[in-house]
């Protein structure tokens, strides 16, 4: 390949150029979040960031030929759907298990379905479903943010020979750093009921995936796309609203049983979801009533998989179930109520 | 006995129609429920496969013989009890060969009776040609389930255990994708298959014909 | 089904005699094929069973040469030919070293794991009143995760001496056998979960407490009872 990114005219000229420019900036938003996973994780995120994407592109290119159409790797939508699968993913994930959620999240999600805007289901997500059934040990293993010799060596894993199982690195965890226990702070509240405090998440240091970590680098760049008319605002403040209104209500009901709403929405994977995930523009209702309706459903999803299901993170099974759930909601929501918005929020 | 004026399939060619123009898996996409139920390993789909065939040609043998005994009103009764008996008698022999194999296909052999690749041959072919022609496409029939089924069996087992036919391929440190042995990974390989058939299909040239089957079963 | 009786056209009726003729000669054909598949196979099938059995007790009772199947009820134990209808009978398996000595017991427990049953057969000491052994005969769980129970070395050796010692008064276990957290066992009767698959681990104690609940009790007075019968050798395949 000489040219990667090839620039066409014709035959997506007007409504080419305006996916193009929404999802470039959809890039933009996501760089810093890559750039701080990279500053926290050292070499191993930056090689997983770059295999995953990688994969993703080479994915879409091989079934636009597959398929006999035009490359699409110029509107940019597999290069997001990359950088989002590599922050979902934990940065100790070996790299072939990176290539194989990589294309999972192409071939399954999105080439499957006839290419971008056919999709019913968030490709990224499905990509990373995908790995976590397929390997629920390698998913679930997580390492320390701030390791000393980050930027000098690659974790352990990182480089497992591809179809072999990763080493155990729970030994060199504890010693990148002390008392390292391998439990996100969702696991620990879920089995220890102990609530990690805010700052953890504002800093970086909640064990955690790649981009998971800094709830203030999402917002900014959530904000800046919703500055620049890229995104629905209304979809994250529905989602992270619902989730805070359902865990206000537990813990109303409980306190000493369910955790603050604070935690709540900075903990896991719920903000870049609700801003980067939910807000795909492909599989989320166009109606205004049923935005609303899609993005409280994901929040209150996602609480309720928090707090009673067999798992410690629901973010990505709820938005797959809202995928899911799109055209159903946007039938029964004819955007003729337009002046009711505000009072069919629940 | 050929129809004056009607153009007669070769034994090759009537053998080659399940083999792969009509292949009961990839082409016609009937009898789903065995074919990803019990398709997580390459013995497991070999075994369902031969007694699929097995129910197949012994039934479509006698439906055949009987054909013109048998009043319209009540073939797909006759039928039934034919394909039903030839399952009996497998169910026994499975127990009989391999007391591990029959446990690890559970249910899903008594199930063979329900598989609608049976009775559509039984009603479509056998019951309107001689025993040798109804045979001949049995087996093909048979021998397409087979390869349909190892063919998900393979990349299940290859994947799902590192394993082919219990024999480890990639040593001790392989990572199983559990996924593939799950029912979600059934699909997953199906659809892959799909694809390339088809696929194949359409890059040797022509449209793709028009299947005679529908998906269920 | 519900449609008015229309006088079909003549010619093409086919008469009901026919019709059942056909389907009486289609059943008895049919029937004799399944008898015949039945008697044929009935021999091999049985075999297999008894081999398959005798495999799975083998292997959890090292150094078994030969094994007899026994009934334990409130009537005492019987060999399972003549107790298969006692009424709260428990079977079970004693197996027997080359020389002919009690080498253990072995017997079958099941609970309801994540998915289905899962089924164990465990092998009893009665020297040492303790289980010395178990082996999954069958079960559905998730592979990678549920299916530890069969590999994890670390699991298996709970049931290297798990004690099921009896009560003084012969009625029950003297400790209930139960599944604990990973890396909290502290007693010789509990079992160490293994970390991520509790639910299968639970299953197995607890199938292992009901059946050893039952079983022991009525085992206890019996034990001289299964010594192996002189001048009966039976032969191992």
């Amino acid at each position: 390949m000489k040219a990667p990114i090839e620039l066409r005219s014709s035959p997506h000229v007007k409504r080419g150029v305006s996916v193009e420019r929404i999802m470039r900036n959809v890039v933009l938003a996501l760089l810093p979040i890559c750039a701080f996973a990279v500053w926290q994780y050292g070499l191993s995120a930056l090689a997983l960031i770059v295999t995953v994407t990688a994969t993703c592109l080479a994915t879409e290119r091989f079934f636009n030929w597959m398929a006999g159409r035009p490359g699409t790797l110029s509107d940019w939508s597999a290069a997001i759907t990359g950088l989002l699968l590599a922050l979902t993913l934990p940065p100790a994930f070996p790299l072939w298990m990176g290539a194989v959620a990589g294309f999972a999240a192409i071939a399954l999600g999105k080439a499957l379905f006839g290419g971008l805007g056919q999709n019913v289901f968030n490709p990224a997500l499905v990509g990373r479903a995908f790995v976590q059934a397929a390997f629920p040990v390698s998913i679930s293993t997580w390492v320390p943010a701030f390791a000393p010799g980050r930027f000098a060596e690659f974790i352990p894993t990182t480089f497992t020979l591809p179809l072999m199982a990763p080493p155990d690195i729970s030994a060199w965890a504890k010693g990148a750093l002390d008392g390292f226990t391998g439990a996100t702070p969702l696991a620990l509240w879920k089995f220890e009921n102990q609530v990690t405090p805010p700052d953890a998440f504002l800093s970086g240091a909640a064990t955690a995936s790649a981009g998971e970590t800094t709830a203030v680098l999402i917002l900014l760049g959530g904000l800046y796309l919703v500055a620049r008319r890229f995104m629905d605002w209304r979809i994250p403040v529905a989602v992270l609203g619902s989730a805070a209104l359902a865990a206000w209500a537990f813990q109303l009901w409980d306190p000493a049983r369910y955790p603050d709403p604070g935690f709540v929405l900075l903990s896991g994977g719920l903000m870049l979801g609700a801003a980067f995930m939910a807000t795909d523009m492909a599989t989320s209702p166009v109606t205004p009533l049923g935005v609303w309706i899609y993005g409280a459903l994901i929040g209150v999803v996602t609480v309720m998989i928090r707090y009673f299901g067999g798992l410690t993170e629901g973010v990505m099974y709820a938005i797959l179930l809202g995928n899911a759930l799109v055209p159903l909601i946007d039938q029964y929501t004819p955007p003729r109520v337009f002046g009711d918005v505000k009072g069919t929020k629940p | 006995m050929a129809l004056p004026g009607q153009q007669e399939l070769t034994h090759l060619e009537e053998f080659m129609e399940g083999v792969w123009k009509q292949n009961p898996v990839f082409v016609m996409v009937l009898g789903m429920c065995p074919t990803l139920a019990v398709s997580v390993s390459a013995v497991n789909a070999l075994a369902m496969g031969l007694a699929t065939t097995f129910v197949l040609l012994g039934s479509t043998l006698l439906v055949s013989l009987m054909r013109k005994a048998v009043p319209k009103e009540v073939r797909i009764a006759t039928y039934i009890v034919i394909i039903a008996t030839f399952v009996t008698v497998v169910d026994y022999l499975i127990a009989a060969i391999s007391l591990e194999l029959y446990e690890a296909l559970g249910a899903f052999i008594q199930l063979i009776v329900v598989n609608c690749i049976i009775l559509g041959r039984a009603e479509a072919h056998a019951s309107k040609n001689p025993p040798l022609r109804a045979a001949t496409n049995a087996l093909g029939m048979g021998l397409g389930f087979c390869i349909g089924l190892f063919a998900l069996g393979a990349v299940r087992e290859i994947l799902g255990a590192g394993k082919l036919f219990g024999v480890a391929l990639f040593g001790p440190d392989f990572q199983p994708w559990v996924v593939m042995v799950l029912p979600p990974g059934g699909f997953f390989v199906l659809g892959g298959w799909l694809l390339l058939f088809n696929w194949l299909r359409r890059r040797q040239g022509g449209a793709l014909k028009p299947a005679e089957g529908h998906v269920h079963g | 089904m519900s449609q008015h009786p229309v006088s079909p056209p003549a010619g093409h009726a086919t008469s009901s005699a026919a019709m059942v003729r056909t389907l009486g000669v289609v059943a008895t054909v049919c029937g004799i094929l399944i008898v015949s598949a039945y008697q044929g196979t009935l021999e091999r099938v049985t075999a297999n069973k008894r081999i398959a059995l005798e495999r799975a007790v083998f292997r959890v009772i090292p150094g078994a040469a030969s094994m007899r199947e026994f009934v334990a009820s409130r009537a005492g134990v019987v060999p399972a030919a003549e107790g298969a209808g006692a009424e709260g009978g428990v079977r079970f398996y004693a197996a027997y070293d080359a020389a002919g000595q009690l080498k253990g017991i072995a017997a079958e427990a099941a609970a309801m794991g994540y998915a289905d049953l899962v089924r164990v057969l465990y092998a009893y000491d009665p020297r040492r009143q303790a289980i010395t052994g178990i082996g999954v005969v069958s079960h559905r769980e998730t592979p990678g995760i549920g299916d530890k129970i069969i590999t994890d070395a670390a699991f298996l050796t709970n049931f290297a001496a798990l004690d099921v010692r009896l009560n003084a008064d012969l009625s029950a276990l003297a400790n209930t056998v139960k599944t604990v957290k990973h890396g909290t066992r502290r007693h010789p009767w509990e079992i160490d979960a293994i970390s991520g698959a509790t639910v299968t681990s639970k299953a197995v104690g607890r199938g292992i407490n009901d059946s050893a609940q039952r079983l022991l009790p009525l085992l206890a007075p019996n034990l001289d009872k299964l010594g192996r019968p002189a001048g009966r050798q039976e032969a191992s395949p």
